[in-house]
């Protein structure tokens, strides 16, 4: 591959997650390279989320290995809190805190953390918030947003940290159709800047235009990786076959 | 009927027992309140030492009468305590407050829980997904939420612990309704002395019913579009 130059940014080896006793990822290997992004499609129940969620340990896994810029994160000594400042995460549900202003949700970590004085993290709100279209919005609370506005929001707050790699589980699953559009135009412009990112997503045409690669995951593993021309071109595994013709 | 004569005899001693039903029922509570949040937290946490500390601790005062409690710590505690102090005793009012406080306590931790609970676990992920420890967390995301859910909660045991104040008057604490017994037993005056104390209580429950009304819908941030 061409990538192998590059710099690895998450080496995934032998990850497993069991529910219980139901073993929801079962052996995945994976590595994401700097300022790629890799979009990771399948059907529901595949272990997508899980596995993207295990990346910053939200999810604590059951047994392998998962390595992000030379931290290993499932090493105990590793202080987790530390990586995660690297790492932005987006939700479905976008998961602002209601209680406080726009303004607030942004500027809450980087203070809270120490990362920058509460001037520096008003400066960066402004400046996060006119970049994802939202200005006016500074002093508004979720409640009175759109999803659509709410998910920029979360994308600001994440971003606020300066974080190298984001990951996005499903940012546009819980967003009414015309609102879509929007936040995708957002994730656009930050992959175009070159920040690594890993996106669960249903949206096939993002994936199409946007990734560098693309993962197919079914049954907790992945089934199938490859360029998103070739991926969707011309799918190798009857399991991606099988669902691209459900969903295009 | 006897009104006039109760206000004029027996107010000034009347409202010096309404006054340190006050002071016990805010000491009370805001020492409940720090003992409640120690031992909800406890409650949730991951040890079970810890654990199995606080819910013995809930399950005792639950499971047995305030009444009983504060005999308990007004009379046999000191006894405990006099055998390694001599002369050792509580005033009624201090034993008055260590009871109500214990008690409060409990309920409160139960109340902080469910609060705690309601607030989503999406709520708790982004804080840790920015890199919020999770003490920070819960200081800074879940605990200011788990409070707006608690109010009516919390104002309902507050107004509980004020009413058992008069509870208290077995251990002879000079509060109100100890005041108005006093009276009563050389005056026979039972019905205007009694009423007077109830509009007492009225008059400082309501009170607290306004202010909670006021402080609820300063918590109120959302629900204006989300809808959710």
């Amino acid at each position: 591959m061409a990538s192998d130059n590059r710099k690895e940014k998450i080496v995934v080896t032998g990850l497993h997650k069991y529910f219980d006793k139901n073993e929801v990822l079962k052996g995945i290997d994976a590595v994401i390279y700097e300022g790629e992004v890799v979009c990771v499609i399948g059907p529901s129940g595949s272990g997508k989320s899980t596995f993207l969620r295990c990346l910053n340990k939200l999810e604590e896994l059951t047994s392998g290995k998962i390595v992000i810029d030379d931290y290993d994160i499932t090493d105990k000594k590793v202080d987790i809190n530390k990586v995660r400042e690297n790492i932005g995460m987006v939700f479905q549900q976008f998961n602002l805190f209601p209680n406080m202003t726009v303004k607030k949700n942004i500027m809450m970590a980087p203070v809270e953390l120490k990362k920058m004085t509460k001037a520096e993290a008003e400066k960066k709100a402004v400046q996060l918030l006119s970049r994802v279209g939202l200005s006016d919005k500074a002093e508004a609370y979720p409640g009175e947003l759109s999803g659509g506005q709410q998910q920029r929001v979360a994308i600001a707050r994440a971003l606020a940290m300066n974080p190298d790699i984001m990951l996005f589980d499903e940012p546009t699953s819980a967003l009414d159709p015309e609102m879509v559009g929007e936040v995708l135009d957002v994730m656009k412009e930050l992959a175009e800047e070159g920040m690594t990112m890993v996106v669960v997503t249903h949206e096939m045409g993002f994936a199409r235009e946007v990734s560098d690669r693309v993962l197919f995951m079914a049954d907790g593993g992945i089934m199938e990786e490859g360029s998103p021309e070739r991926l969707f071109g011309n799918p190798q595994n009857e399991r991606t076959q099988d669902f691209l013709k459900k969903v295009l | 009927m006897g009104f006039s004569r109760v206000i004029n005899d027996a107010l000034p001693l009347l409202l010096e027992g309404l006054k340190l039903t006050v002071l016990v029922s805010l000491a009370s509570i805001a020492i409940g309140m720090v003992i409640g949040l120690f031992v909800c937290l406890m409650k949730m946490s991951k040890n079970i030492v810890l654990r199995a500390i606080a819910g013995v601790y809930i399950w005792i005062i639950r499971g047995t009468p305030m009444l009983v409690q504060a005999l308990i710590i007004f009379l046999g505690v000191p006894q405990l305590i006099q055998m390694a102090v001599k002369d050792f005793r509580f005033d009624a009012v201090t034993a008055g407050i260590i009871t109500l406080s214990l008690n409060a306590g409990a309920y409160l931790a139960e109340i902080y829980r469910g609060g705690i609970m309601a607030v989503p676990k999406g709520q708790t992920e982004a804080a840790r997904s920015l890199g919020l420890s999770k003490s920070k967390t819960m200081r800074k995301v879940v605990l200011p939420q788990a409070l707006k859910f608690s109010v009516p909660s919390l104002v309902n045991q507050f107004i509980i612990t004020i009413k058992d104040t008069s509870i208290l008057t077995v251990i002879g604490m000079a509060e109100v309704v100890n005041k108005a017994q006093q009276y009563v037993g050389s005056t026979f005056v039972y019905f205007e002395t009694y009423s007077i104390v109830a509009l007492m209580y009225l008059a400082i429950i309501s009170l607290l019913m306004v202010l909670s009304n006021y402080i609820e819908k300063k918590l109120k941030y959302e629900e204006k579009k989300s809808g959710k």
